[in-house]
């Protein structure tokens, strides 16, 4: 489906990304991963076509994504990180705008509008202005506009920052069932539950490079096993049994997949801070 | 082509929705030109008379004719006050000039006419030094009052005899002069003396009066050249032609300025990831923009044409024209500011510096025929000038067609310009 092979891009002496490669497949959400400044964001330039790898090449069943006016594109959506809508355009006239970017027209894009802001939940205020909206609302918003055109790919970049916890699950139904239509999703956050929930393959870079791509599970196999000990108990867990783990040195605490993600990442990428 | 037209249609969209900014981009154009057409003539109306102060030290028969027939003259709005008064005023701004007629000049002046050597009497002109057109005003009509008065004190027969039989004795008398020149003068000064003792029998007078100094030997007939023989110039339509000029490429700077917020807001990026090339994307906003800076212009004349009295006294075609063309050229102004401009901040306060030198030096807030020579003829280098040239040539100097064809075609080949340095420069992969 979607494939990066080999890609390179500098900013002068600065070597933003060094050869990254991977692929998404049809029906699954891959997940981009990588502290401040790894490369991520230059990465998903190059795979929606508004960066020109300086080597490599992004494809699309095996048809390169240009950086113009390339065919390609439009089978591709982009969310960006930002809240990219005419705050003073009513709903319906920010789809129709994307939608006419992208060819769609006639009686399309009016069935194509109402499908999307259906799936939304925004189908109420298809003549609102988004600057009436709420966060959670512009970004579903901001989520629909890419999805106008009915891309087989989506490519979302941070696409849940500063939303409360109802807009981001609403969010995250449509994005599974987007999956569910056979949808290829690239999804990169910093937000480890979003990953645990969503990601069926994490790539994680870091100083533009892919420093581990696997699914969860897998991932989980790169931690030492003194970091990565899990045990499940079936039955009573009272403190007698507690008891008998720690007298054996083993550490016991609550944990949750998503923690050992973050303990994945960590020990993968460090722990020294990024700017 | 579809895209484009989306995307222009978008931007006039969300500009006409604006109504506070659209307001503001008609009203303040012509708020300001209707301010600056008036007070630089507005509608043919009576002139202005100017304010003037006169003190009168000699209190003579001269110096009282001077002061009458500046009272006579409808330029002034003369004040007869004391020399302290008369300064102050000057200096408070309530008069333009004070002209002190010093002691003793009635008997002086009409002495010195006849001596070139002799120390002259001084008229002080206290001036207004930020009025200072108005001084080469008031000394011409002072010059002309001072003759006429003077003269006629001259070849009076109560004034002007003793003064002859004196000038007379000094010629006699004088070691310098050739003899044929001491001749011809003592000639004159007989034939002066005639006309004076033949003035005073025939009036049967004592008085200096009745005889006539020098007057203006011609009259003046002031024509305007404007568009037609019975069409008289309009200064709302220069105003509004450079007011029109300096808020549209303010809205060239909102058009720049709105490309580089989009890019901050990540519409840009999101338009960069369509399949659309970048000519569209930059084609778009040129169209849009052109399109504004036509409305607004349209608005801004109608309003001009309605409540102003202004005129497309020449070629309608060619005013169109000159109008279409600058739209472009703020367009593409606009496109060049976004390319070149890294923060929407930081670019407005260049793009306003730059815009207000444009406007200035086009000729939008002062003629052009006042800058020095050097410089009238450096603003041709500038597209803003022959945008006034333009809108001036179709609307009240009332030309043809074949004087739009220079202005847009300078305008045009700028526009080509920026719109090539705007793509060479901008930046897309920010």
């Amino acid at each position: 489906m979607l494939e990066a092979t080999e890609l390179w891009k500098s900013y002068g002496e600065n070597v933003a990304v060094a050869g990254v490669s991977f692929a998404a497949k049809r029906g699954e959400i891959l997940g981009l991963l990588g502290p401040n400044g790894a490369g991520k964001s230059t990465t998903v330039s190059m795979l929606c076509g508004l960066f020109r790898p300086d080597r490599g090449t992004v494809t699309l069943d095996g048809e390169p994504v240009g950086d113009d006016a390339n065919a390609v594109k439009r089978r591709i959506g982009l969310v960006t990180q930002e809240i990219s809508l005419h705050e003073e355009l009513p709903a319906i006239a920010n789809l129709r705008l994307f939608g006419a970017l992208y060819g769609v027209e006639g009686e399309l894009i009016g069935k194509r509008c109402a499908e999307v802001l259906d799936l939304v939940g925004l189908t109420g205020r298809a003549k609102a202005k988004p600057s009436t909206f709420s966060g959670g609302m512009k970004r579903r918003l901001n989520i629909a506009c890419a999805l106008v055109h009915d891309p087989d790919v989506l490519i979302l970049d941070e696409p849940t920052v500063g939303i409360d916890p109802q807009s981001r699950n609403a969010i995250f139904d449509n994005l599974e069932l987007l999956r569910s239509r056979g949808k290829t999703l690239v999804y990169t956050t910093h937000y480890m539950e979003e990953v645990e929930r969503l990601c069926d393959r994490i790539v994680i870079i870091d100083h533009g490079n892919v420093i581990a791509s696997d699914t969860r599970e897998g991932l989980q196999q790169l931690l030492p096993s003194t970091d990565s000990g899990r045990i499940e108990i079936e039955g009573d867990v009272n403190e007698e049994v507690l008891a008998w783990l720690v007298a054996r040195g083993l550490t016991v605490r609550g944990g949750t997949h998503a923690k050992s993600l973050e303990a994945v990442f960590l020990h993968l990428t460090g722990r020294q801070l990024r700017d | 082509m579809k895209p484009l037209l989306a995307l222009a249609r978008t931007d006039i969209v969300l500009y006409l929705s604006n109504r506070r900014a659209l307001l503001v981009g008609l009203a303040a154009p012509i708020l300001i030109a209707a301010f600056f057409g008036s007070i630089l003539g507005g509608p043919p109306t009576k002139p202005t008379r100017v304010p003037i102060a006169v003190v009168d030290l000699d209190r003579s028969p001269v110096s009282k004719s001077i002061v009458s027939a500046m009272n006579g003259d409808s330029t002034f709005d003369l004040r007869e006050i004391a020399e302290p008064e008369a300064i102050n005023l000057v200096r408070t701004g309530k008069v333009r000039a004070a002209i002190v007629i010093p002691s003793g000049f009635g008997d002086a002046a009409p002495r010195s006419m006849f001596r070139p050597n002799v120390l002259k009497p001084e008229i002080a002109v206290h001036y207004d030094p930020s009025q200072a057109t108005t001084l080469l005003l008031v000394k011409g009509l002072l010059a002309e009052h001072v003759m006429k008065a003077v003269s006629s004190a001259a070849f009076s027969p109560q004034t002007g005899l003793p003064l002859i039989a004196s000038a007379r004795e000094d010629v006699k008398k004088s070691q310098t002069i050739a003899e044929d020149q001491r001749r011809n003068l003592l000639d004159f000064f007989d034939s002066v003396d005639r006309v004076q003792r033949g003035s005073a029998s025939a009036q049967g007078a004592q008085g200096y009066g009745p005889v006539q100094g020098l007057s203006m030997p011609f009259a003046t007939r002031e024509v305007e050249v404007t568009s037609g023989v019975d069409r008289k110039y309009n200064s709302f339509a220069h105003a509004f032609a450079g007011m029109g000029v300096q808020f549209i490429l303010f809205l060239g700077i909102d058009l720049g300025i709105g490309v580089l917020l989009m890019r901050r807001q990540g519409i840009w990026k999101r338009l960069r990831a369509a399949p659309i090339s970048r000519a569209v994307l930059l084609g778009s906003r040129i169209v849009s923009g052109s399109i504004i800076a036509t409305i607004l212009f349209v608005g801004i004349y109608a309003a001009a044409i309605i409540f102003f009295g202004v005129r497309v006294e020449g070629s309608l075609v060619g005013f169109a024209g000159v109008i279409i063309a600058f739209a472009l050229l703020t367009s593409t102004f606009g496109l060049l500011i976004a390319a070149i401009g890294k923060t929407p901040e930081a670019s407005r306060g260049i793009a306003i510096v730059v815009t207000l030198l444009l406007v200035m030096l086009s000729g939008a807030w002062v003629p052009a025929f006042i800058f020095p020579e050097w410089l009238q003829k450096a603003t041709l280098v500038i597209p803003t000038r022959w945008a006034m040239d333009g809108l001036d040539g179709m609307t009240w100097r009332g030309l043809g067609i074949e004087a739009a064809w220079a202005p847009i075609g300078v305008m045009l080949a700028f526009s080509a310009a920026f719109a090539w340095i705007a793509v060479k420069r901008f930046n897309w992969e920010e």
